[in-house]
């Protein structure tokens, strides 16, 4: 219930409506709850509303940490 | 799938186990926490219980909304159905929670009962727009990832004046179900807590502070992917190690300290606390749940339509509650696997896939002999 997917966004659409991409699906979900969303954004999405956006940046950080226990 | 596949890599996996199998003291155990479902599958899916050292065990938490939803409002939600000219709108996972004598949704659906399935409360405005002529009600359930966008769908009922739109909330917080696991006084040992994940986006790493400052407990807010949890397992061990206890983030690709603002603030608009509201498995816990505010009531499901919560008991066989506690493992119930499967499901945990004894009948059953318990007078 509680479970969400990435998803990238990939049209930015009236009344806070955007649409999405899930490794080839398409989506249309609602942003209202992010702000400033850009197509390109990969997105938390749960029943159809955007929640997060996931951090590019941390998301290489958390890989490069489990590399380095990996070693 | 990019942000999944990376984070369910095999070899890495057992790379992490064995780093912890290699700081994990083995003068001591471990007991931790999986506060949510989700992590309660990833666990039984992934197999990682496999992979961790003896001494170091996951014990499942309360954290599946439809887990925890008592049998009283799920009776309540079928009388709400059940009265002429109502719709109720329901997530798909709600339609097999068994509520009392044997009923659930599905079947008062199966007699007549006017009930959908949606995937989105989008969805659920939608058929109240197409269809004046009838009541519907958005049955809401979750904890702070879904209330959201229970709020949304509200804000846009109040924008389009829609006047047949209206929520059954059963909306409940993560924090004070943590509390209530922490305080129980005969309850499990435990010395930490892999924190919820995508609760978390929503509503930040602050208010799980509780648990190390009140109830020194660490907690590590844990991704749902595999290597997600096999690193909070290693980051909580590190910090017992260490003699530590805080709120670490392991999930930083998702989740922000403040968490997201719009989303609380929205849901601090429409909504305020309750007093109290009952959970399956952890009884009736204080500043719980949510419920909409007088401004909103013209929406509430429960003022419009008079709705009463009355009193009913669990199954007495079904063990859910000890489970939803942590004192029980699925196998050790006398029903799980005989008369209590996924296709017939006694209790709530055994309905939504992230529940505990669904997660185990799924995937964990094979690892262990059911054990052979007397059934008799126990059939419901
Ligand atoms: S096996 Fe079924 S009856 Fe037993 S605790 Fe699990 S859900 Fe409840």
């Amino acid at each position: 219930m509680c479970l969400a997917v990435p998803a990238e966004v990939t049209e930015l659409l009236a009344d806070d409506m955007a649409r999405v991409s899930l490794d080839g699906v398409t989506k249309t979900i609602s942003v209202a709850l992010l702000d400033e969303v850009a197509v390109g954004d990969y997105v938390i999405l749960h029943v159809g509303h955007a929640l997060a956006r996931i951090d590019a940046e941390e998301a290489r950080r958390t890989l490069a940490l489990l590399a380095e226990v990996g070693r | 799938m990019k942000y999944v596949d990376e984070y369910r890599d095999g070899a890495l996996a057992r790379a992490v186990a064995s780093a912890i199998r290699a700081e994990a003291d083995p003068a001591r155990t471990y007991r931790f926490m999986e506060f949510c479902g989700g992590h309660t599958h990833a666990i039984a899916r992934y197999g990682l219980e496999d992979l961790l050292p003896a001494n170091v065990r996951m014990i499942h938490g309360p954290g599946c909304p439809v887990c925890v939803l008592p049998v009283s409002r799920v009776d309540a939600a079928i009388r709400l159905a059940s009265q002429p000219g109502v719709t109720l709108a329901t997530y798909g996972d709600l339609m097999r929670v068994p509520g009392s004598k044997g009923m659930s949704l599905q079947k008062a659906k199966a007699v007549g009962a006017d009930i959908r399935m949606v995937y989105s409360t989008l969805d659920a405005l939608r058929i109240a727009e197409q269809e004046p002529g009838r009541e519907v009600v958005f049955f809401a359930i979750g904890f702070e990832t879904t209330t959201p966008p229970t709020a949304v769908a509200l804000r846009m009922a109040e924008t389009k004046r829609l006047g047949n739109f209206s929520v059954f909330c059963n909306h409940v917080m993560t924090p004070a179900a943590m509390r209530a696991i922490l305080t129980t006084p005969d309850g499990v040992p435990l010395d930490g807590f892999v924190g919820p994940a995508h609760v978390s986006t929503v509503i930040g790493t602050a208010p799980y502070a509780f648990c190390a400052a009140e109830f020194g407990r660490p907690v590590v807010i844990a991704g749902f992917e595999p290597l997600d949890v096999m690193q909070a397992v290693l980051m909580l061990v590190r910090q017992v190690n260490a003699g530590r206890c805080a709120v670490e983030n392991q999930y930083a690709r998702a989740v922000t300290p403040e968490g997201n603002r719009k989303a609380q603030a929205l849901v601090a608009e429409l909504f305020e606390l309750r007093d109290a509201f009952e959970w399956r498995g952890l009884g009736v816990l204080p500043n719980s749940a949510l419920k909409l505010r007088p401004s909103f009531a013209r929406f509430d499901a429960e003022a419009r339509f008079g709705v009463e919560t009355l009193t009913a008991a669990d199954n007495p066989a079904c063990d859910c509650g000890a489970i939803l506690r942590g004192m029980k493992r699925p196998p050790d119930c006398r029903l799980f696997g005989r008369t209590c499967t996924p296709e017939n499901p006694i209790g709530a945990c055994m309905v939504s896939s992230e529940g505990a004894c669904a997660a185990h009948w799924t995937y964990g059953r094979f690892r262990e002999p059911v054990r052979a318990v007397p059934i008799e007078g126990v059939l419901p």
